[in-house]
């Protein structure tokens, strides 16, 4: 079975320049693991400015090049930390982070499997995501994260994906496996226009 | 009160007033950021007339941490709306940000956002 949300482009042709990752499931725990997100997220910022060079220290290029560098750091890193934090480790399939570079703009997409008792939590807060004001939904997390200790997903870093960094973001979600136990992987896309 | 590892520090000026990050915060969650957040907890309880929160040289803050710094700026407007109950003068704030710096230009106007009367210092260099 396969489900789709948001924008999630079926037919987006593999680029030339590409990168991709892979995190095999691991018996180290998630926080000696942690480190791993932020190292592998700024490889992905710094291999992409490759490819927006820099000439003559043009300022112009110069800050763009640091926008595009900060703006994967960040979206790898938050994409990462989701996927290492939600994979469903009773399964033996890796993870994976794969950017994919066009002329106008970057893709990043993520694959993971997830719990069968997370996916309609998580398919609910996307149907949230699509349906609300991305805006007012970030000011009603935080004001709601501020009056709770717990420390549950609050979504913050799609909803800022959304909100400061423009980007357009989609989800697969399939079965990969039913029997013995259910297994499902979500591919979350998220794309940049540069 | 300083709170260093070999990625960030956090600090806080009792003297002055001013809560200065710097480096890399990108720690998993809440419960790894509880040291912080007792920090800045203790800033708001002291009462003082300014709070300056310094972050020109945090060069990468996760969503978690997002959200550590944007509790802290309601549990400072609450603390304002209690003052003007009790006509006391209120506590004011000020974030300095660097342009520079990709995150700080994308998602500090946020925090302005939950506390109109807070003030922004851009640092353009």
């Amino acid at each position: 079975m396969e489900q789709i949300f948001g924008d999630f482009d079926k037919h987006l042709y593999r680029s030339e320049e590409y990168l991709i990752i892979g995190f095999s499931p691991s018996s180290a725990s998630l926080k000696q693991c942690w480190r791993n997100n932020g190292l592998s997220a700024d490889f992905l910022a710094d291999y992409v400015t490759t490819f927006f060079p820099v000439e003559d220290n043009a300022s112009n290029a110069l800050s763009r090049q640091a926008e595009i560098k900060g703006a994967v750091a960040y979206i790898a890193n938050e994409l990462l930390e989701n996927a290492m934090k939600f994979n469903d480790n009773s399964t033996q399939l890796p993870i994976s982070i794969d950017l994919q570079l066009y002329h106008d703009k970057i893709v990043i997409i993520i694959t993971n499997t997830i719990s069968p008792t997370d996916v309609l939590k998580f398919q609910q807060f996307i149907q949230k995501l699509l349906l609300e004001d991305p805006q007012e939904l970030y000011i009603h997390q935080l004001e709601h994260n501020a009056t709770t200790d717990d420390s549950t997903q609050s979504g913050l870093g799609l909803l800022t994906m959304i909100n400061d960094y423009m980007a357009k973001i989609g989800w697969k979600f399939e079965t990969v496996q039913t029997e013995p136990t259910a297994v499902t992987r979500v591919i979350t896309m998220v794309q940049l226009g540069v | 009160m300083e709170i260093k590892t070999d990625t960030y520090t956090v600090r806080y000026d009792e003297e002055n007033n001013v809560i200065l990050c710097e480096g890399t915060l990108r720690l998993s969650g809440m419960e790894e950021y509880s040291p912080v957040v007792e920090m800045l907890n203790t800033v708001v309880e002291r009462s003082p007339p300014l709070i300056t929160l310094d972050l020109r040289k945090l060069e990468f803050l996760n969503s978690s941490g997002i959200n550590v710094l944007s509790k802290f700026i309601i549990k400072v407007r609450q603390h304002r709306e209690r003052q003007a109950k009790e006509n006391q003068p209120e506590t004011n704030m000020v974030v300095y940000g660097s342009q520079t710096i990709p995150w700080q230009s994308k998602s500090i106007k946020n925090l302005q956002r939950l506390m109109p009367s807070l003030e922004l210092e851009w640092d353009k260099n």
